[in-house]
This record gives C-alpha cells, structure tokens and sequence, in this order.
C-alpha cells in the first residue's frame, strides 16, 4: 500500500516539478517591447512618447524614434514580462504600434 | 490663422471658418466605431496572434482602458471647443484658447482623429507626405488635408509644451 502510494504520488508530483521549472524559466525569459513605424504618428511626437514613457534623453529617444522610421521596429526596452506589458500599454495610450515579444 | 503661446494657454487666432470647421469636427473625427480598419488601428494588438492568450486578456483587460482614455481625452478636447459652437456671426473669423495643461488630452485626441481618417481613406504613405498636394478637388483631398491640418497642430502643441516649461515668457510665436 505503502509503496502503491509513494509511486503514485511520485508519478503525478515530477511532472508538476518539470512544468514549474518551465514556467520560471519562461517567466524569467526576457520580453522584449517593439515600436513599429506607422507613416500618421508624427516624429517629434514618438520622441517625445519616448522620453515621457522610458525616461530617455532627447538624443536616445530621437535614436530610437529614426530606427523606427528607417528600419520599421525598434526594440525599445526589454526586461520582465509585466513591465514590458505596462510600457506596451502606455505606447497604445498614445496610440503608437507596439508589441511585446520574447526575446531570442 | 495665428497661433501663439501666452503663458498657459494656446491661443489661435484669425480662425477662418473653414477652419473652425475642421476643428469643431475633431471630436467626431475620433470615432471609430463601423471602421474596422479604424478599429484595428486604435486598438492594436500586443502581440503576435500566436500569444494568444496575452492578447485574449488584453482585450478584457486593457483595451477598456484605452477607450476610457481615449474618450476622456476626447471630451476633453469637445468642451475647449465649445466657443466655436453657436457663434453669432458664423462667417466671422474666430478665436480658441488651449489651456496648455489640456495639451495631452488634445496631442491624444487630434492623434486618434488622423488614424481614424487616414484608415478610413487608406491614405498611403506617399500621399502622408505631399504637403504640396493642392487644390481640394475631393472628399478624400479634403480628409487629406484634415490630417495634416491637424498634425500641423499636434507640431505646435509639442513645441510648446516640450521646448519650454510651463510658465516661462510667451511665445509671440506666430505661425
């Protein structure tokens, strides 16, 4: 009886051991927050979007804005996944085209 | 048409009535509602399909955020317009005054109004960019210049509010 319930239990607890390391590993995968270009937002409005949002300097947030607007995506940030869902959050209140991603 | 900055407000001056006109329709110009394109423009998605369970609790979670967002800026903007409401002389030249701390609500609202017409009208990134474009033969041209009429003032607004501080000396900028 004894030995019944130990493999039981074993047998139904490593998976759930297996699946908890999967999802801290998944959880401490950074994400990444990506701006797209869209030809309406004007460029001195994503730099200044840019500056309230992630705090940049004037000069970073113009680097970034013109990697947007030459390349069509700049990775803007990148870090936990709930941070990097409050910055996308934030883009979309000022309607710009921003996605999370996992990072690679 | 004046534009200039006296101290916390905006004022624009010399308003035509065409003009006027557009920017009365501002507030109406936001709604998306029927434009799918529009709709899918405001409410973008987070992710890519494939996250779809970020972007599921997005939509329950997040989007009725932004549209109480965007409708508060929205009503915002409608209630520094009423001036231009009911005015007596409808052919006169008017003025509107921008209190600056409204300069969010109105860069988020002239913002929403240009990506709703331009998905409305499917404007390409070429014709964005003629600034030259002239005379307003149509609909479409009329919209097109809507959303550069108001980019134009989305520019004022940011270099007013990002290049000084609230407070400091008037502008006397003519535009």
């Amino acid at each position: 009886m004894f030995d019944v319930c130990f493999h039981v239990t074993s047998a139904t607890e490593s998976p759930v051991i297996e699946q908890e390391t999967r999802a801290q590993e998944e959880f401490d995968r950074p994400w990444q927050v990506v701006v797209h270009n869209d030809p309406i937002n004007l460029m001195t409005y994503v730099t200044m979007v840019f500056q309230k949002v992630f705090g940049f300097t004037r000069e970073k947030a113009e680097q970034h804005m013109l990697e947007v607007h030459r390349d069509g995506r700049s990775i803007v940030w990148s870090g936990l996944r709930e941070r990097a869902e409050l910055y996308v959050q934030q883009l979309h209140g000022y309607l710009l085209l921003a996605t999370l991603e996992r990072a690679h | 048409m004046e534009i200039r900055r006296h101290r916390e407000v905006l004022e624009i001056s010399e308003l035509d009535p065409f003009l006027a006109e557009l920017l009365r329709q501002i507030p109406e110009s936001t709604k998306a509602e029927g434009v799918e394109a529009a709709e899918r423009r405001l409410y973008s998605a987070p992710a890519d399909p494939q996250e779809a369970e970020l972007c599921a609790e997005w939509k329950i979670y997040v989007e009725p955020e932004l549209r109480r967002l965007f409708q508060s800026s929205t009503e915002t903007v409608t209630e520094d317009l009423k001036p231009l409401n009911g005015k007596s002389k409808p052919f006169a030249n008017c003025s509107l005054h921008i209190p600056l701390k409204h300069a969010e609500a109105w860069l988020n609202a002239l913002n929403q109004a240009r990506l709703v017409i331009a998905s409305k009208f499917g404007f390409s990134e070429g014709e964005l960019c003629d600034h030259y474009r002239s005379p307003i033969g149509s609909r479409r041209d009329l919209s097109l210049f809507q959303v550069n009429f108001y980019g134009f003032l989305q520019e004022f607004i940011l270099q007013e509010t990002n290049g000084r501080s609230p407070g400091a000396a008037s502008s006397e900028e003519k535009k």
